[in-house]
């Protein structure tokens, strides 16, 4: 394709190890910034421990609020790795070269983000939880409630988590030997020849590269639907909560956690493309097949959303009418439920539609941008308002406010997210060099009567 | 099981919505003074409370009461879901919580379909002149973690040491009022019976037996959810309600 542009592996080199072996002008500004998020988060975080959890806006029929919201939603950015990574490796689709080590770390520190989000902060006694829990104390011989979701869930979590460091690891290796050659300071010689494990680049260590690889993508696959239907399951086994206990909630909760993820994924191109330059590498190609992705993961997600909606209120049941009442007709959630609904799907998908809007670098920035911010605010809507109207029982109904804690928190670990992916972009490339250098190996084009198509060799 | 299957029969035709239940509660088992600050952030804590619903339209208005506290499920939605076993059910049919091994997750209050299962949001607080009035039976609970209602359990303790030491039995008649939680005995209006509905004596069994017949009026809370409550309550037996729902 004529907008593909063929580099020799020395300029691919120059070009990713741009931000490892140099450092940008707007780099550290930038992680000082982010860094300052984060520790006025964690300010905040320390004032909530040392006065109780009475700081946030939580009460007695909202327990979970923007801390569970925020976990949920980070879990969902996290689906994005092992979309782009194992899903699309395993089908071999040629577009996500550039893009799976930026999606895998990026499920690597939301998964943190998500671990910080909520497990131990959000709960009454953090120290109990950090001491008691982890590890446990199996002394006094009470085992953990294996009928909980909140043991399922750090269980699930810690898998996926291992699972990606793992994958980003593997990937890492060749990439790794590539620095530790051209690195010239003593130290950074020795800890990235550690870290690469001697590799030589030999035939056989290539093989058992991709071997490794390919089968990781294969185990991690049922952590694909398992994490996030586990994630569901702590609202949808809920039978004192109406508007949770829905046998529905794990597969739509997994393709909103996609919807979410892949957006997160081509902001985070963008963010490639203008930060550090990468044009020649991520081309618009890329964009609008990220972009075609998107519009069939947006609808799946929608069809979701329709079917939960309307069998909610089907049966007509008085408190399923009422959280929806609430939800989407009384202030304020109705109109956080109109952002929500025209930023997750009727503004981004319809524009996706075009064709220029999704080879545009700019479009798709915002478009996914909007996504997310309707995809936390789906969350949101799930969680508050069926708690806000639990049961029956009216005269516990309540609303709640969410204090400047428990945002200063939301914020940091979204600080957390960026700060990490920047750091990890001065230490390692946030492209997978070898990975790259493949691509234009195979890139090849075929003919097909007058039109010359792009294609790729294979084995 | 051998044991106990301590309950509570509620009869809602006798509720006056007098809140000395309530008050009885709070001093028994300690809990802080809810002032109206607590109320307005819906964050006051109360074991037992009276419902008020309006009914009708103005002037025909009726209010009718309901005292709420822990149900004691037989199957409890919130004993699966504590990831530390801080609640469960012991085999004297009670739902138990306990405080120290709670880590405040509050899984348990959103899953309990009846709002009983109360967070500590603050350390608790009492002024000055109360400190002397705190129950030495009741731990004080500290922040972070979840209460609820234990029927009051250190009374049934109690009880049941005296009556061991007499060398008679808890369930005994002359143990009633000792061995009634502090809402029972508070209600001016008989509103409350606490008893061992497995025990085929008791008046609580009886009244069991007596109105979960056709025309009874026993019924629980939220029966669809398969909870299986300890508490039963009876109707009110309202001649305009029934009026104006047989037209």
């Amino acid at each position: 394709m004529q907008e593909h542009i063929q580099l020799t592996p020395k300029e691919i080199n120059q070009e990713l190890l741009s931000g490892v072996l140099g450092t940008p002008k707007w780099w550290l500004g930038l992680v000082a910034f982010l860094l300052l998020v984060f520790l006025t988060g964690a300010g905040a975080f320390g004032y909530m421990l040392n006065k109780g959890v009475g700081v946030t806006g939580l009460n007695r029929p909202i327990m979970w609020g923007f801390f569970m919201t925020n976990f949920v939603f980070w879990i969902g950015i996290s689906h994005a790795g092992i979309m782009i990574s194992a899903i699309l490796r395993l089908t071999q689709a040629e577009w996500r070269r550039p893009v799976t080590r930026a999606a895998e770390v990026l499920t690597v520190f939301s998964l943190t983000a998500a671990l910080m989000a909520a497990p131990l902060v959000h709960v009454g006694r953090p120290w109990r939880a950090a001491l008691w829990v982890f590890p446990y104390d199996f002394g006094r011989g009470v085992w953990p409630n294996i009928r909980s979701p909140f043991i399922w869930d750090p269980a699930a979590v810690m898998t996926y988590l291992t699972a990606s460091t793992l994958f980003v690891f593997v990937a890492l290796i060749p990439d790794m030997a590539v620095i530790r050659d051209r690195a010239t300071g003593k130290w950074a010689r020795q800890i990235y020849g550690y870290l690469c494990m001697g590799w030589r680049g030999t035939p056989r260590q290539w093989k058992l590269q991709t071997v490794a690889g390919i089968l990781l993508s294969a185990l991690v696959l049922p952590v694909f639907v398992s994490v996030h239907s586990i994630v569901s399951w702590d609202f949808a086994i809920n039978i004192g909560v109406d508007g949770w206990h829905s046998t529905i909630f794990a597969p739509y909760f997994i393709i909103g956690a996609i919807h979410s993820g892949v957006s997160a994924v081509t902001m985070v191109m963008a963010l490639m493309v203008w930060l550090w330059k990468w044009d020649k590498i991520l081309r618009p190609d890329h964009f609008d097949a990220i972009g075609r992705l998107l519009i069939i993961v947006a609808t799946t997600w929608f069809f979701f959303f329709i079917v939960e909606f309307f069998f909610a209120i089907y049966t007509k049941e008085a408190p399923e009418l009422a959280l929806r009442e609430l939800q989407i007709f009384t202030r304020p959630y109705v109109f956080l439920f109109l952002i929500f609904i025209i930023t997750a799907y009727f503004l981004p998908v319809p524009l996706w539609m075009f064709k220029k809007v999704r080879r545009n670098v700019k479009w798709m920035f915002w478009t996914t941008v909007s996504v997310n911010v309707g995809m936390w605010l789906e969350r949101f809507l799930i969680f508050v308002p069926s708690l806000a109207r639990k049961t029956p029982l009216e005269f516990n109904w309540g609303t709640y406010h969410p204090s400047i804690i428990e945002m200063l928190m939301v914020a940091a670990t979204f600080a957390w997210v960026a700060m990490g992916m920047l750091l990890f972009s001065k230490v390692f490339p946030l492209i997978p060099i070898f990975d790259i250098k493949e691509g234009m190996i195979v890139r090849d084009e075929v003919k097909i009567g007058r039109a010359i198509v792009p294609a790729s060799i294979r084995e | 099981m051998a044991g106990e299957n301590w309950g509570m029969i509620v009869d809602v035709d006798k509720c006056i919505g007098c809140q000395a239940c309530v008050v009885a509660c709070q001093s028994e088992n300690n809990i802080p003074i809810n002032e109206e600050k607590h109320f307005n952030e819906r964050r006051a804590i109360e074991w037992i409370r009276v419902e008020r619903y309006w009914e009708g339209e103005f002037p025909d208005v009726k209010a009718r009461f309901i005292p709420i506290m822990c149900q004691h499920c037989g199957d409890a939605p919130c004993e699966p879901v504590c990831p530390v076993f801080a609640t469960y059910r012991n085999d004297e049919g009670l739902n138990v919580q306990i405080y120290n091994r709670c880590i405040g997750t509050r899984f348990c209050s959103n899953n309990c379909p009846y709002h009983v299962r109360f967070f500590n949001f603050w350390e608790p607080e009492w002024p000055e002149s109360l400190h002397n009035q705190l129950n030495p039976d009741v731990t004080v609970r500290s922040r972070g973690i979840m209460e609820k209602c234990t029927f009051c359990i250190q009374r049934i303790r109690r009880t049941k040491r005296t009556a061991s030491r007499a060398g008679a039995d808890a369930t005994d008649e002359e143990f009633e009022r000792s061995l009634d939680p502090a809402c029972v005995n508070a209600c001016p209006t008989e509103t409350l019976y606490f008893g061992d509905f497995n025990d085929p004596e008791s008046k609580v069994s009886a009244m069991k037996e007596k109105e979960s017949k056709r025309d009874g009026r026993a019924y629980t809370m939220l029966e669809n959810l398969g909870t299986n409550p300890g508490v039963i309550y009876l109707k009110k037996i309202d001649k305009h309600a029934e009026d104006v729902a047989h037209g």
